[in-house]
This record gives structure tokens, C-alpha cells and sequence, in this order.
């Protein structure tokens, strides 16, 4: 074994593979094999190692990772437990001894070039797995304190989200797991592209993708590549399948940019024949080296051709089904996301009105039987529609959010890692519309006793004509939402008590979100020269598009699941007309087939209901931990919303308890001392609202509907992520 | 002489090598244990810890400050009956604040860097305990006591 925690690639041998990971070990094999690779330098374990120890990152990431069970985290929770330990990487100045030994390496070797940073985590490249892309990579790095920095990012990144989520198959644990890192002279290359020594669906062909420009946008797709089949025996090329190729990857401020492709390149395939010829010698070459055909990376720089990667051909194909293959894909460019966002202001969110407006148009009563019924499948099939949309496009895009994040994090390098929610807030949210909306109906109950009397009594009969019109203004506007089948406009008292019952409570508090914004927006952007600043700008400006319509998707999404539900209640209203007795819960499809068929007899619902704490005698909780998502402390009695009767009957001051705050719901939050939510992390509705609204806030508390009883006092400690069930005797700030 | 040098050396080493301790608080009489991350400072006199306002062992400190510690560095093996080192401190505690807590925090979060947030939160209470007494256990049966002035 080499001595040394940072080894050349001429230094590296046989028995160093396990130190110095999968690309490290390859990289050194081909460059004794005769291969054109770029000169590169591992950096070992024993300097990661180093690194967690005298920092005390250790003991941060099993706090961290200890906080619950993983089996009971979303991804957006992982994330956060992700963003936190990055941020600790980030945050702790860089061990004078561990420095001392990595700087005269890194000097000799990359004094004036710009280099890629890679992880080279042990088993990332096996041929059984591919986990390529769960840990960072970063390029055209210069300097070495910019190196030294990227270094340490690469490894926080052992503990991305990504790998995160593949941590049973990586084995990650946090006392062994390791990570070594490959620090490499960038080569900025022309054309670029991938080789397969075997084409993966059949043994008998080779494949050579390229594209102008850096490779990067291949892989991501972003850019099509120009894609040749191969005899693996010979090497002739049979078929050849053009792109149409109108852009290009190539390197700009903070990563990399598409740019339309030189018209006279247009027109011409990347690679000549010898070419193609030489990429497939390579895909010979590495084969015989390594002893099983590869999966190459390659780039041609003044027509030498360089190979910058190689990896077994990933044989095991990963199970269907397997969600993570999906959560992988969120991770999105800066173009994709720009292009997502287009898609839902432009086309999805007017699509959406349009689809639910044309729906609240048709009037249910007076269909038939057989014709309601048929409206209820149509319905059931546009939500289920909107859904898939929903998925496919929304989800995504509160990615804008996580890219900000990081880059704001990378630059601004804040303590508190979620410091760039506060620059993305105050969004002119739908949601925070409708509160105002209902604030100032409030406002006019306060001013008036007279108002709230007759409020009191329901009778919408002698109500102030200004405070009616403002009211049917307010339902014309939201009375639609539903959230669990409750709608505004369905039920006059529930409206009026909600009312009162905000009337009671002074004009809410306006969360700090809003204070020192533009300080902060200047803070970032005085972190980027000139020239990147537009790039700052947009990003900014993603971020909080991003913000802003993960709420407002939702509320449209709302108001078409209002459209199927109240096609529902028509269908519960004709059978109960026609005397027929209906369960409690009558599922869409059961009520189609009641509708077709007199005789159809609902099945037995098993009802959902409410999974009850687990009463052994004497054992309760007193204290549950979750995630900090808006700081602050309150206590108060809990109201735990498990219908919508729960959410009309809030009353000001106590702690909403739920599952999970959809915006449909978060008109009661104003009314809320304090938040508790099953559902995790720092990006999700409830902790935004909270957040906008400056009540404290705590989220990913598994089960808490069933764990905290309703009606008791509660202290939410918004700073440390804790609820404290029952009275604390003394005063807790 | 000897022992008296003796006793500190052991508690220096002991304080240096453990991270946790266990904290003995009472309400009405009845006694209550709960483990903590404690910091010594460097003349051996007080215990650091920190904890959130809300927890049962502050509501009890608060109602009465004394308290005790035990610190220890057995390893669960039967070897610990002749290796052992076990320390119990009494003393007084009390949350400090201002300047005095800036000073403590920064030697607690040197010993327990991780949490560091933990501190930094309004709901958390750094305690100081004043140590008056030290029993020190070795050996297994041999035991000496420090009064700490």
C-alpha cells in the first residue's frame, strides 16, 4: 500500500484499490495502459477521515441522521437532513494540520489549471451497481483553496440526499463510510461523448454517442446525441442515427451553459469515420485492460482524444416500481427548470382554471342518473389526469427551490443553512391572497359588533351591504377549494364561526420573512463578479417562481378536486333520493356503478380511520422530535385536524396538529399559535406558510395526529424541532 | 499530598475522556436521573451542561440547585470492577447567562462541536454547576474525596 493521502496516478497500485475508489483505481489502470488520460491526484480516506474528526462532523451526521427513523422520511425530509450536514462541511474552518498536507500536492500539480473534483466513493463503479451521479462532481475548479473547498464538498456529498437514499446498497454508515476524491486537470473538449463496449440490449454491438460541446447535457438529456451501432467484433458501423443538432454544453460562470450550436456545425455529424474508428479502439482497449467491456467517458481537445472515465457495464437492471429511480430524476438543470416553469405558468395553471372553470359550468342537479354518472368517471378520470400532471412537472420544479438553496449556500455560506427560504418568501402567494382576502372581512367583523351579531345568528339577512359584497366576492373567488370535502361556499355557518372566531384574535403577525429581504438579496448577489450576475438574478427569480407556484399548483389542483367531489356529493344526493342507504364513505367508481345499477350493493368500506395510539396502560408520550421548520416557541391546547370539522371548529391560539397542511387548508394558520406536522421538511407547505406568517413551527413528527391527544397543552419549540406534550411549569424562553 | 494530585490527574482524565454523565436532580424528595454531555472547566470546579427549558430536570434544578453527578469510564466488561474509574460531584447549579454563558458555551461546544446548534437555540439553558465535593472511585473499593473551596 502507497503511503500518502494524496497519490498520483503513477503511485497508485494494485493494492490501493480500495482506497482510492472505483474512478480513481480506473484512471490509474488505464494510464499504465497505455490510455490518454488527464493527469489527475487521489485524495485518500484517511484525509476525509481526518477531516470528520477534527471537526466534529462525526458526531453531526449521527445526530443528524439519528433524528428518526429513515423508513419514516420523506424526500424532501432527506434533503434537509442532507442540506444540514453540507452545511456543517461547509461551516468548519479546514484543520490547519490536514491542509499543511494536502496543499503541496495540489500545488504541484494544478498551480495554474483548472481541474474537476469527483468523488470516488469505494464500490460507486462495481459492475453489479451503478451509482453514479449520488455524489458531486465539480468542474473547472482553480486555485487551491477553491480546490481545497471542493474537495470538502465533495465529501459532504457522501451523505447527499441521492446517496442518501441508496444507503442500504452503498452501505452507508457513519463510522466506516469513507470517501476518496480524484482531483483531475480538466479537459475542455470540442466534441465529447460515451462509449459502450457492449451495447447493453445486445451482446453482439457496440455503441458511440457524441454530441458538440461538453458530454454533461447527454447524460441528462438535454442535448440528443448523434448515436452509431457497431459490430463488436469489427467495428463497422451499422446504422447511424442523426441528431438534430441545435445546441451545445459549454462552460460558463457557476457550471455549465447551453448555447445554440454554430450553424455550420449544424449540419455535420461530431465525429469523422476514423473516428468513430478510433472511440470504438478505445471501448478494445479498455476492455482488455480491465477484463469486461466498459461504459466510457471520452472528449476529443485539438483532435487528441482523451478518456475521461471508465466503468464496468452496469449488468443489473435497477427493480420497476422503485421510486427512487424517480426521485433521482428531480434533480434538474437550471434550463430544465426554466423550461418547467414556462411549462406550468403558460400552459398548466391556465389549463387547470380553464378545466375546472368549464366543470363548475355544468349544472348537476338535473342530469340523469346514467348522465351524472358518466360525468362523475369523466371527472375522477381530469383528476386523476391532473395528478399524473401534477407529478410529472410540479413536483419538479420545487427543485428551482433546492438548486437555489445550494448555489445561495455555496456562496453566501450562512449558519443557518435555510437562510435562503427567507429570500425566496414573501411570494405574492394565492394563498397568502385568500388570507388577505379574509383578513379584511375580519377586519370589518372587528369594527362592527353589530356585523358580528348577525354573523352569530347566521343570517345573511341585514348584514352590512359592504361586508356582503365583500364576502361574495371572497367565495366567487376561493369558495371553490376544497380540502377533505370542505368548501367555503357550501356552509354558511362554518364560514361565519371561522369569521368570528379570527375576529377574536388580534391582526395576525407578519413573519420575519419579509424583513431584510432585499439585505439579503444583496448579500447574495454582491457574492458573484460582474459577469454572473444576470446568472445570480435568474437563479434568484427561479427560486421564487418556485416558491411561490408550489403553493399556487396546488390550489388550482384544489379547485378541480373540488369539481369531482362535488360530482360526488350530486351522486350521493340523487341515490339517498331515490331511498337508497349509503356508508359512510362511498368510493367515486362504487358510486358510477350505483348509479348504472339499481341493484348494485356497496361493498363494506373497511373505513380508513384513525390510527389510535397504541394505549398500553401508563405508557404516553411527553416529548416527540421532528425537524425545526419555523423558529419560535408557543404553547397552547392542540387541535388535531382530522376532518374538515376540525379545521372550521380552530380557534385562535391553539396548536394546529395534522398530517399535512395542503394550501387548500392554511387559512387557519393565522389563527394558529403554533404548527405540528407529520409530514417533513423545510420546503413543504405548512413550514412555508409558518414561516410567512412567523408562527413556530415543527415538522416530520411521525404519527402525530394519533400520538398527541387532542385538547392538550402543548409547547412547540419551533429553534429545536421539539414538541413538549403537557404543561412545562416553567416558562421555557 | 500524593492522593490529593492523585485525585485531580484521575479527574482530569476521566472529565477529558467521557463525554456523558449522569445528573441526579429531585422534586419533593424523589430522585431523578438523566444523562448529559458535560463539559469540566479547566480548574475541575464546574460542570457544564446544557439542556432545554422545558425538561423535567431543569423544572427540578430550578425548584432545588442541588444536584449530583456521576462520571465514569467503565466499558460494561468485568475487568471494569478493577479498572473503573468513577467520580461522584456534588454541588449547585444554576442556568448562566450573558457574558458568563458566551464564556462557558464556547468551552462546552470546543469538547461537543456538534451541538452547537443545540446551544445556540433560545429554548436551551446552559447549567453550571458548582462542585463542592468529588468522591473518586478506583480500584473498586478505593475512594477518596476532594472539597473543592
Amino acid at each position: 500500500m502507497t503511503s500518502g493521502i494524496a497519490l498520483s496516478l503513477a503511485e497508485i497500485k494494485t493494492e490501493d484499490r480500495p482506497r482510492v475508489g472505483g474512478k480513481g483505481f480506473a484512471l490509474a489502470v488505464m494510464a499504465r495502459g497505455g490510455l490518454r488520460v488527464p493527469p489527475a491526484l487521489c485524495i485518500t480516506p484517511e484525509a476525509y477521515l481526518e477531516f470528520v474528526a477534527a471537526t466534529g462532523i462525526r458526531e453531526t451526521i449521527l445526530l443528524e441522521l439519528g433524528r428518526k427513523s429513515f423508513e419514516d422520511m420523506r424526500w424532501e425530509e432527506i434533503w434537509d437532513t442532507s442540506l444540514r450536514i453540507r452545511n456543517a462541511f461547509l461551516q468548519s474552518p479546514f484543520p490547519e494540520n490536514l491542509r499543511e498536507k494536502l496543499i503541496p500536492p495540489l500545488e504541484a500539480m494544478f498551480s495554474r489549471k483548472d481541474a474537476a473534483v469527483r468523488s470516488s466513493a469505494p464500490g460507486e463503479d462495481s459492475a453489479k451497481t451503478s451509482f453514479a451521479g449520488l455524489h458531486e462532481s465539480y468542474i473547472h475548479i482553480r486555485g487551491t483553496d477553491s480546490l481545497l473547498e471542493h474537495i470538502r464538498l465533495v465529501w459532504a456529498s457522501l451523505w447527499s440526499d441521492r446517496a442518501l437514499l441508496y444507503r442500504k446498497e452503498l452501505g452507508l454508515d457513519v463510522e466506516k463510510s469513507t470517501m476518496a476524491v480524484v482531483v483531475q486537470e480538466m479537459i475542455a473538449g470540442e466534441r465529447s461523448g460515451v462509449a459502450f463496449g457492449r451495447n447493453p440490449l445486445d451482446p453482439a454491438q457496440a455503441v458511440i454517442e457524441a454530441v458538440y460541446g461538453l458530454n454533461q447535457a447527454m447524460v441528462d438529456g438535454t442535448v440528443e446525441p448523434d448515436r452509431w451501432i457497431l459490430k463488436r467484433d469489427t467495428g463497422e458501423v451499422i446504422s447511424h442515427h442523426e441528431a438534430k443538432r441545435e445546441k451545445t454544453l459549454a462552460y460558463a460562470l457557476g457550471g455549465v451553459r447551453l448555447e445554440p450550436l454554430a450553424p455550420e456545425l449544424r449540419g455535420k455529424p461530431p465525429l469523422e469515420p476514423e473516428e468513430i474508428g478510433e472511440v470504438f479502439g478505445l471501448t478494445g482497449k479498455a476492455e482488455t485492460i480491465f477484463g469486461s467491456p466498459q461504459d466510457m467517458e471520452w472528449t476529443y481537445r485539438r483532435n487528441l482524444l482523451f478518456t475521461l472515465q471508465s466503468r464496468p457495464i452496469t449488468t443489473g437492471s435497477s427493480e420497476t416500481g422503485d421510486v427512487r429511480r424517480w426521485y433521482l430524476t428531480l434533480h434538474r438543470s437550471f434550463e430544465n427548470l426554466q423550461g418547467l416553469r414556462r411549462k406550468i405558468e403558460e400552459e398548466l395553471i391556465p389549463r387547470m382554471a380553464e378545466e375546472a372553470g368549464g366543470m363548475a359550468q355544468i349544472s348537476l342537479a338535473p342530469l340523469s342518473d346514467l348522465a351524472l354518472a358518466g360525468e362523475i368517471e369523466r371527472r375522477l378520470q381530469i383528476g386523476r389526469k391532473w395528478d399524473d400532471l401534477y407529478k410529472e412537472f410540479c413536483i419538479p420544479f420545487a427543485h428551482g427551490m433546492r438548486l437555489f438553496g445550494q448555489v445561495y449556500n455555496d456562496r453566501v455560506k450562512p449558519e443557518n443553512p435555510f437562510e435562503f427560504m427567507d429570500l425566496l418568501g414573501g411570494a405574492d402567494m394565492i394563498s397568502v391572497q385568500r388570507n388577505r382576502m379574509m383578513e379584511s372581512l375580519v377586519g370589518k367583523i372587528r369594527k362592527n359588533p353589530r356585523l358580528a351579531k348577525s354573523l352569530r345568528r347566521v343570517r345573511k339577512e341585514g348584514l352590512d351591504p359592504g361586508f356582503l359584497k365583500a364576502l361574495e366576492s371572497f367565495l366567487a373567488k376561493f369558495g371553490d377549494q376544497s380540502w377533505s370535502k370542505a368548501r367555503f361556499d357550501r356552509n354558511p355557518k362554518a364560514i361565519f364561526t371561522l369569521l368570528l372566531n379570527m375576529a377574536l384574535q388580534g391582526p395576525p403577525r407578519r413573519g420575519s420573512a419579509r424583513r431584510g429581504q432585499k439585505a439579503l438579496g444583496n448579500k447574495f448577489l454582491s457574492r458573484f463578479e460582474e459577469g454572473e450576475k444576470k446568472f445570480a438574478a435568474d437563479l434568484l427569480d427561479l427560486g421564487r417562481a418556485s416558491y411561490r407556484l408550489r403553493d399556487d399548483d396546488n390550489i388550482y389542483l384544489g379547485k378541480i378536486q373540488a369539481q369531482v367531489v362535488a360530482a360526488a356529493d350530486e351522486g350521493k344526493k340523487h341515490l339517498r333520493s331515490r331511498g337508497r342507504v349509503l356508508p359512510p364513505q362511498v368510493e367515486g367508481m362504487d358510486m358510477v356503478r350505483a348509479l348504472r345499477d339499481p341493484r348494485y350493493r356497496f361493498k363494506k368500506s373497511s373505513s380508513p380511520g384513525i390510527k389510535q395510539e397504541e394505549k398500553e396502560a401508563g405508557i404516553r408520550s411527553r416529548q416527540l422530535v421532528g425537524q425545526p421548520a419555523s423558529p419560535g416557541i408557543a404553547t397552547g391546547k392542540t387541535r388535531v385536524i382530522l376532518r374538515a370539522e376540525d379545521l372550521f371548529a380552530f380557534q385562535p391560539g391553539e396548536i394546529l396538529v395534522c398530517d399535512a397542511i395542503e394550501p387548500n387548508m392554511t387559512f387557519v394558520v393565522p389563527l394558529a399559535a403554533g404548527i405540528v406536522e407529520r409530514r417533513g421538511g423545510m420546503l413543504i407547505h405548512g413550514a412555508i406558510i409558518a414561516r410567512e406568517y412567523g408562527i413556530p413551527c415543527v415538522t416530520g413528527i411521525p404519527d402525530a395526529t394519533s400520538l398527541i391527544p387532542k385538547g392538550t397543552p402543548v409547547t412547540v419549540d419551533g429553534f429545536l424541532g421539539i414538541v413538549i406534550i403537557g404543561e412545562t411549569a416553567l416558562p421555557v424562553k | 499530598m500524593k492522593e490529593r494530585q492523585q485525585i485531580k490527574q484521575i479527574l482530569n482524565e476521566l472529565f477529558t475522556s467521557q463525554k456523558l454523565a449522569v445528573l441526579g436532580t429531585h422534586q419533593g424528595g424523589q430522585p431523578y436521573g438523566s444523562l448529559v454531555a458535560f463539559a469540566a472547566t479547566l480548574d475541575l470546579r464546574n460542570l457544564v451542561f446544557a439542556t432545554t427549558r422545558a425538561t423535567r430536570k431543569f423544572a427540578n434544578l430550578r425548584s432545588d440547585p442541588r444536584v449530583s453527578m456521576v462520571l465514569d469510564n467503565r466499558s460494561n466488561r468485568v475487568a471494569d470492577f478493577r479498572r473503573a474509574v468513577a467520580a461522584t460531584a456534588l454541588g449547585r447549579a444554576r442556568e448562566v447567562r450573558g457574558k458568563e454563558r458566551e464564556r462557558l458555551a464556547k468551552m462546552y461546544l470546543a469538547k461537543h462541536p456538534h451541538l452547537k446548534e443545540f446551544v445556540a437555540s433560545p429554548t436551551c439553558a446552559l447549567v453550571k454547576m458548582r462542585v463542592e465535593v468529588y468522591y473518586a472511585v478506583w480500584r473498586f473499593q478505593n475512594v477518596f474525596e476532594w472539597r473543592v473551596k
